[in-house]
């Protein structure tokens, strides 16, 4: 899943049509006193580019009326903190002038395996508030994924919403728009909120929220460059340009599978073993080599996860199904010798299943001083997380005596 | 009796002549599997060889059907043709069509789950390891080699799962085992499989795997008090996964504070399933169910 940041969307909006407010992303002060004189506005708003909520309440938004002002305002927006996410950009927007606010959304419904559209004449406040504060003033309509949002689809959307008549057309046909925003660009949500009413009658999609399916990036060879590599953590970019389904998390012990479930189970499995150990180690990562891996995926693998500084020991957990526990054992082999000296930290093998027997015997001959075999996944995750917890001991013990 | 596949069942495999499709053609025919033939579009009227065994290809669905009698097909096609390879199995209206392909945009799986549904058509997947009814018949990818049959229905999200609980329990076997698949939207759900595990005569007990996401194990629980009347064992996976991270499946992903292991686990025990910790304490609850 890809998010855009808010002048991402506005830009796709554009491109298909939907009206949005005139906007120029900025990464300096300098290029925002520019942006807002070349809307050439009386007004004009300064937004941080960050992919989460609450910007506004973080002093993130800024209505300003002059390019000079524009600049102090990015000045003081770019660099800040928001909720975790640095900012890095800012949009400079013209001003609008706002009659009403309203909501709409279409996303895909997992429950219903269908999409569905939600649509509110109360808008401006973030979507799970509307839901609790005026349920009954928001609609929820399924959408047909074979049909989409059509223009009869669209009519029920706006008369669910209760929008006034007169207004019903045209935002019917925004929503037209929106929809065909969502299907031509594989997006898993589309989200305007607010959904503007000027003053002079114009609907507009004042800002935008869309998350674009990256499993259908293969038909849209323009949605790699929408992606923001420089949030990214270096060992996922890495991880990625190799394609290893890799998540950095906040623990010392590697993890290394193969599925996403056993995966997952795994980070569990080590976590409970941990929790009555010293420190509580848990899992630094989860990383999934997938079905059928070889040895140099498994080799390249091992090669991103002892290269997290925080890592003190490795579990590799492996049931073969397709993937031949051979393979694993000699990519093991090649990442550690490629390592040489610079692998210091322990390494638990747990294998089962196809090739077990070759894969056992291929490390039980390499005899490598860090790697261990364990007989089950229970005992592999327990043995990866003591030995994570008594290198962390050590390393304190270290700390004590400079001091 | 088994769910769906059994040793009646006449297999196609669609993408045969493809690197996958060849590699698991090939396990499934030593598995005992019944296959009769593959679709390459293009290809139609060559032979592929599986280690003595010649099977026809064919350039449609229509015509593998038409001239061997297949009433399933296993669909290992890359993302870009799966699309339209399950249109057109759906279209040829086999019993079963299992698609393993990773990858696939959502858009399109809820376009043609829609469909298979509409036509009444039992699809599985995508993104998951297919079904096996041990010593009948084998449509994917789960190694046959593990266990064989028995008195246990198993329903997963996630293969390698599936494997692991299998080979924790595969003195006991299983009747029949479904990865429906770790992506958001699948055409098989594990409600799907209860009902067809709950008619089922050769299925005695049902362990259900899931993990984190969407809330298809909530959906299975209230279910489950309405209408199983075999024990359930249950495993989720995920309780140590962050929030608005994807955990490798496209599906597996806590959004703010919905989709986490921890309700799933709560909805399941509210009707009295019996949930394990660990893989492993999960087979033992299922001995424990077994044994008396």
């Amino acid at each position: 899943m890809v998010d855009l940041f808010e002048y991402q969307a506005r830009d796709l909006f554009e491109a298909y049509d939907v009206a949005v407010p005139r906007g120029i992303v900025a990464q300096t002060p300098e290029d925002a006193e520019q942006a807002a004189s070349a809307l050439g506005t009386p007004v004009t708003v300064v937004k941080a580019q960050v992919k989460t909520g609450g910007r506004g309440k973080a002093g993130g938004v800024k209505v300003v009326r002059s390019p000079q002002e524009a600049k102090r305002a990015a000045k003081a927006i770019l660099g800040m903190d928001i909720k975790g996410h640095t900012v890095r950009r800012v949009m400079v927007a013209e001003g609008i002038d706002i009659a009403e606010e309203y909501y709409f959304s279409l996303l895909v419904d997992r429950a219903e395996r269908r999409w569905l559209a939600m649509c509110s004449t109360h808008g401006g406040m973030d979507i799970e508030t509307l839901a609790v504060e005026h349920p009954e003033a928001l609609a929820r309509v399924a959408v047909d994924p074979r049909i989409g949002i059509d223009a009869d689809k669209a009519a029920e959307i706006v008369a669910a919403a209760g929008f006034d008549e007169a207004d019903q057309a045209r935002v019917a046909e925004m929503l037209v728009k929106l929809g065909t925003v969502f299907v031509a660009e594989d997006a898993t949500l589309v989200e305007v909120n607010p959904l503007v009413k000027t003053g002079s009658g114009e609907i507009l999609a004042a800002d935008g929220k869309v998350s674009l399916d990256d499993n259908a990036d293969f038909r849209h060879p323009g949605h790699a460059a929408l992606k923001d590599i420089s949030a990214t953590d270096p060992l996922e970019l890495a991880a990625a340009e190799r394609d290893l389904n890799y998540v950095r998390l906040d623990g010392n012990v590697g993890i290394i599978g193969n599925g996403a479930g056993l995966v997952m189970s795994t980070l569990d499995v080590v976590a409970y073993a941990g929790a009555d150990l010293p420190g509580q180690p848990k899992a630094a990562n989860f990383l999934d080599i997938g079905g059928g891996a070889s040895a140099q995926v498994m080799a390249d693998g091992l090669g991103i996860v002892l290269s997290d500084p925080q890592v003190r020991s490795v579990f590799v957990n492996v049931f073969g199904g397709i993937t031949a526990c051979d393979q694993v054992a000699n990519g093991i082999r090649r990442a550690l010798e490629v390592l040489g000296d610079k692998a210091v930290h322990p390494i638990v093998v747990r294998l089962d299943g196809n090739a077990v027997e070759e894969g056992r015997a291929i490390l039980a001959e390499y005899a490598h001083p860090r790697v261990r075999l364990a007989k089950t996944m229970d005992e592999g995750a327990r043995q990866a997380a003591e030995l994570a917890a008594a290198a962390a001991d050590e390393q304190t013990g270290d700390v004590s005596e400079e001091a | 009796m088994a769910i769906w596949l059994d040793s009646d069942s006449r297999i196609i495999v669609q993408g045969m002549t493809g690197s996958e499709g060849r590699k698991h053609t090939k396990r499934m025919l030593a598995s005992g599997a019944t296959v009769v033939g593959g679709v390459t579009p293009g290809k139609g009227g060559q032979t592929a060889s599986f280690s003595g065994i010649e099977l026809p290809v064919f350039g449609s669905v229509a015509e593998a059907v038409e001239t061997t009698g297949a009433n399933t097909s296993v669909a290992f096609v890359p993302p870009r043709f799966t699309a339209s390879a399950v249109d057109e199995a759906i279209a040829a209206d086999l019993d079963l069509v299992v698609c393993i392909t990773e990858g696939v945009p959502v858009a399109d799986t809820a376009r043609f789950v829609n469909k298979a549904v509409d036509a009444g058509v039992r699809l599985i997947g995508p993104n998951c390891p297919g079904v096996i009814s041990p010593g009948k018949s084998n449509a994917g990818i789960i190694p046959a080699g593990i266990t064989g049959p028995g008195p246990i229905g198993l329903v997963s999200k996630s293969g390698t799962l599936t494997y692991q609980m299998m080979f924790e329990l595969r003195d006991i076997g299983f009747s029949t085992a479904i990865g429906i698949g770790g992506d958001p939207i699948v055409g098989t759900t594990h409600i799907d499989a209860l009902a067809a595990f709950e008619a089922d005569e050769q299925t005695e007990v049902i362990v259900l795997i899931g993990e984190i996401g969407g809330d298809a194990e909530e959906r299975a629980a209230a279910y489950i008090a309405e209408h199983i009347s075999k024990p359930v064992v249950a495993y989720v996976a995920g309780f140590t996964a962050p929030e608005g991270r994807t955990m490798g499946h496209a599906g597996a992903i806590i959004s703010g504070s919905s989709g986490t292991a921890q309700a799933k686990k709560e909805a399941l025990e509210a009707v009295g399933v019996t949930m394990g910790r660990t893989p492993s304490e999960t087979a033992a609850l299922m001995r424990e169910i077994l044994h008396g």
